[in-house]
């Protein structure tokens, strides 16, 4: 493996069409052999960049798309066997965003079913690995971006997050992600997992290369209702302000047992290292995040179950013949098509959103989500204009163990799904490794304040490269 | 029967209009009935992965003022939520509707029954937005059923209204109120066999003097008023026979079947949905100024009430007439423009519940659509009023207007220079066909003189049949008159 922190980003970023084919080989390369990542589910066939002519932000970026965001050249199976082969007629609007910048889409990458997962094992194609340690799992569900990102193949990709599914692989990885305040990115072309919490998020090689092509992602579509009336500031420009004399919240729920002591270390270390720029940290408490994963837990399958109810067979994708009624088309279309994960979920969110269950469940989670916005709303208002947390509570576990394992699975999140409940913007960057393996911090901030989170990402990163880099076991 | 006698039915009704926009609810395509299978279809209403809705204001513009024309208080805000089942003709596995925070709650219509004095207000429970689903076709292909998804997506209302019927009869005449109010209000075509407006029935029955509902049913697929009203009364003698032989009413949905007169079960499959409503996270809640309902509430044309009343006090008609000529919003249009032009309601009422309802019918077109204009019909009037032709012929000339596509103001003097229908007053010439008539008659003549007064009519006809019913009638009279006293 290539150095991950070691600037693919600025090697490649003036690369053009020989950039293009530089990815498409390196992404090869790191694919091939049963020992091979498997990040990529498919790779563009076109020789030249495909990319708009001329100038832009991404002039000559080769990217790197998460198999749930639609292209039209590349399949869109969302990492399920219903889809297999399935192409859109349609391109997402980030997909669009990108290439008018002037970046080419390389290949869609593997991704756990649906986005329902948080090691890209539950993935039809088989799951990626690590390129830090084949033998352990890339994090989920946007594993194969992250992964793509972190073997070189790319500078930076897209990834969606809907519980952690962009910061907690960079974390895995030892790369950069960032998940965008809602609404900030055009969900249109993302197929909906839980259409609530979805946003479409950037890994970058380096928090610059994540910001600039969040930069160029981000911005108001009129196809998407939930996306943003709002300006987008440069965040690139913005990641030279510092963490200078700004407040940073430690929220004391996140330093649980649960977390792993090496993670507990090295993210201690990542704070000095931030009091050293500047930042002045104080100890804060967000009394409702532990009601956050169970609370995820029903409303994310229960958008979920609604979202999945087209894949029926009747119009694309898997449909399974012979037996006669709809009904049963339906039943043996979505049992064939749809992997134990997806199928979990689909449950759990229809029996939460069921007569008799309902106010129990989906209401009641309802509830809890709007105490968890209040909870981030009121350590605002006391003036914390950061949030600085691990990303995940321990570094890549091994392939398989916890796939079998639901709820173990489940508590990977524990860190990560309190932006998505509120809606707030949050980034993964890398801090000191845990026995060789890649580890993350991640920063909340206000809801449209990427740019300071940004610079605040900047900062822990400089931190360490002044210090000779991360180094990676 | 004595048991009928002490029953009552109690009815709510569930109204389903389709709105007239361009496009759909939730994307550009266009709304169209009748093209080709599945070829008004995007990403969005196909349910496509990573398609998302988009709300069309124009389809809102008209939900605001159908609930404004029926009485409804407007909500500033209202909830877009989804209804999930599944079904081969609902692309995305839930349709997009409005659960518990609707655009509109709280209204009433004026219904009147014929003879009734008062009418009678029938409370509205809700009037929210959602969208239609495809269409399934199980008689095209033998063993299979066809999906059209052109019709996913269109807009509707959905008018909900308190259980305030106790007849069928009621049930129509609020039917044809709101079908009424609809059509002034341009929001929809309210064409029941296209599917534009559907109407779904609740019926329980109970004794005289009970408040309590009894169990309800359900009545669905009846694709006109009238076959609301037959599955109306079969459903209810149905009830009542039942609870009159000791059983009990179940609570079920039933489906009228025309051809049979009947009603039939719905397969239970079909029924007992949970459909696991909640708030579509696609959709932001629906936020509306009061500018904007102010705006719409000031834009609403006159109602039909309300111009029923006024066609009594401003042009002085009878009830009867105001309500015949304000039934469509058009007919009124019509009315109004002659009167315009010939200042007299009276008799410009006269000839649209004649002859112009006549030539609708026959012609089954409506009002706007008649090639006769109000112009054309009112310079006809005039004709008639100046004597320079009769009733009758007149009558001919508008039939000529109505078949040759010429109906305006100068048409009708036209066609009767053309075809020589002019008046003949000339007293000379009425004089001869008069002479004519008694000359070629002299045993009625005699019968006459010997006291049968009423033969003067049969002499009148037979002097219209030598002037080819141009003789100016007032005219023969006199002459006529004077011959025979001869």
């Amino acid at each position: 493996m290539e150095d991950p922190g070691g600037g693919p980003g600025n090697e490649q970023t003036n690369g053009g069409g020989s950039g293009l084919s530089r990815a498409l080989a390196r992404a090869r390369a790191v694919d091939e052999g049963p020992e091979g990542l498997n990040c990529f589910l498919s790779l563009s066939q076109a020789l030249d960049p495909g990319g708009e002519e001329g100038g832009g932000p991404l002039a000559g970026v080769p990217v790197a798309v998460k198999d749930n965001i639609c292209t039209l050249e590349l399949p869109t199976t969302c990492g399920s066997r219903f889809l297999e082969g399935y192409e859109s007629p349609f391109q997402a609007t980030v997909v669009r965003k990108v290439r008018e910048a002037g970046g080419f889409v390389v290949g869609k990458t593997n991704m756990d079913e649906f986005g329902m997962g948080s090691s890209t094992e539950n993935s039809a194609y088989g799951p990626t690995r690590n390129p830090r340690d084949p033998s352990r799992v890339p994090g989920g569900s946007s594993g194969g971006s992250a992964a793509a990102v972190a073997a070189g193949v790319v500078p930076c990709a897209l990834g969606s997050d809907t519980g952690g599914s962009v910061r907690q692989p960079a974390a895995f990885c030892g790369v950069v992600g960032v998940k965008p305040t809602y609404g900030r990115v055009s969900r249109y072309g993302l197929v909906a997992f839980a259409s609530s919490l979805d946003q479409i998020g950037t890994f970058g090689a380096t928090v610059e290369d994540a910001a600039r092509l969040l930069e160029v992602a981000a911005g108001h579509d009129p196809r998407d209702a939930t996306s943003a009336r709002r300006s987008v500031p440069s965040f690139v420009d913005a990641l030279d302000d510092g963490v200078k004399g700004k407040v940073i919240g430690i929220p004391r729920e996140y330093l649980t047992e649960a977390l792993d002591p090496g993670v507990a270390t090295s993210f201690a270390q990542a704070r000095e290292r931030l009091r050293e720029a500047g930042a002045i940290l104080r100890d804060v408490s967000l009394p409702h995040t532990r009601y956050a994963v169970p609370t995820y837990y029903i409303l994310a399958p229960a958008e979920a179950s609604s979202n999945l109810a087209r894949f029926d067979g009747i119009r694309y994708g898997v449909r399974a013949l012979g037996s006669g009624s709809t009904r049963e088309v339906y039943e043996a279309s979505r049992s064939q098509g749809f992997g134990a994960e997806v199928v979990r979920r689909i449950i759990l969110g229809t029996f939460a959103l069921s007569a008799g269950y309902h106010d129990e469940y989906y209401e009641r989670a309802q509830k809890v989500r709007s105490l968890i916005c209040r909870d981030f709303r009121r350590i605002w208002a006391e003036g914390v204009d950061l949030l600085f947390t691990p990303t995940s509570p321990t570094p890549a576990f091994p392939l398989g163990e916890r796939v079998r394992d639901p709820l173990a699975m489940y508590l990977s999140d524990i860190f990560t799904v309190t932006a998505n409940l509120a809606g707030i913007p949050a980034v993964s960057v890398p801090i000191d490794p845990v026995q060789g393996l890649p580890c993350g911090g991640q920063f909340l901030a206000p809801p449209w304040e990427e740019t300071r989170m940004l610079a605040g990402a900047a900062a822990l990163e400089r931190s360490y490269a002044s210090d000779g880099g991360l180094s990676h076991g | 029967m004595a048991e009928d006698q002490s029953m009552e039915a109690v009815i709510g009704l569930e109204i389903h209009v389709q709105l007239q926009t361009r496009e759909k609810l939730f994307c550009a395509d266009v709304v169209n009935f009748g093209a080709p299978p599945n070829t008004h279809v995007c990403p969005v209403c196909l349910g496509l992965p990573g398609a998302l809705p988009v709300l069309n204001r124009e389809a809102v513009a008209l939900a605001i003022r159908t609930s404004l024309a029926f009485g409804c208080t407007v909500h500033r805000r209202s909830v877009f939520a989804r209804k999930n089942y599944f079904y081969p003709d609902l692309p995305k596995g839930y349709q997009i509707s409005q659960f518990e925070e609707p655009l509109a709650t709280g209204g009433q219509v004026p219904v009147r029954l014929e003879g009734e004095e008062v009418p009678h207000l029938v409370r509205i429970r809700r009037i929210h937005m959602e969208e239609d689903a495809g269409k399934s076709i199980h008689d095209r292909f033998p063993e299979a059923t066809a999906v059209d998804l052109n019709r996913t997506g269109t807009p509707l209302v959905e008018m909900v209204s308190e259980p305030d019927f106790r007849t069928p009869e009621q049930v129509r005449a609020y039917l044809d109120q709101v079908k009424r109010t609809l059509e002034y209000l341009e929001v929809s075509d309210c064409n029941m066999e296209e599917g534009s407006l559907r109407v779904d029935a609740n019926v329980s029955i109970r004794p005289q003097g009970v408040t309590e509902l009894g169990t309800k049913t359900e009545l669905k697929n009846m694709n006109s008023f009238s076959n609301v009203e037959k599955a109306l009364r079969v459903e209810i003698s149905r009830q009542i026979r039942l609870v009159a032989e000791g059983g009990q009413v179940e609570h079920q949905t039933l489906l009228w079947d025309e051809r049979a007169g009947d009603v039939r079960p719905m397969r239970s499959k079909e029924e007992s949905h949970d459909y696991r409503y909640f708030p579509d996270p696609d959709l932001p809640a629906l936020e509306l100024s009061e500018a904007w309902i102010a705006d719409l509430r000031e834009g609403l044309p006159e109602l039909p009430e309300e111009r029923r009343r006024r066609f009594v006090s401003e042009y002085g008609l009878p009830e009867y007439d105001a309500g015949v000529l304000t039934a469509h919003r058009s007919l009124a249009d019509y009315f109004e423009e002659t009167v315009e032009q010939t200042d007299d309601p009276k008799e410009s009422s006269n000839w649209l519940m004649g002859p112009i309802l006549g030539l609708m019918k026959e012609r089954d077109e409506t009002a706007a659509e008649l090639p006769v204009r109000p112009k054309g019909l009112a310079s006809l009037i005039e004709l008639v009023d100046s004597a320079v032709v009769n009733r009758r012929v007149a009558r001919q000339v508008l039939e000529k207007m109505a078949e040759s596509g010429r109906g305006g103001a100068e048409a009708p003097s036209a066609i009767v220079e053309e075809a020589g229908l002019a008046q003949i007053s000339d007293a000379g010439q009425l004089q001869s066909w008069v002479e004519d008539a008694l000359a070629a008659h002299p045993e009625e003549v005699a019968r006459y003189r010997g006291g049968e007064r009423r033969l003067q009519g049969f002499f009148m006809g037979e002097v219209m049949k030598r002037s080819r019913g141009k003789a100016d009638p007032g005219e023969v009279a006199r002459i006529l008159g004077q011959a025979l006293k001869g």
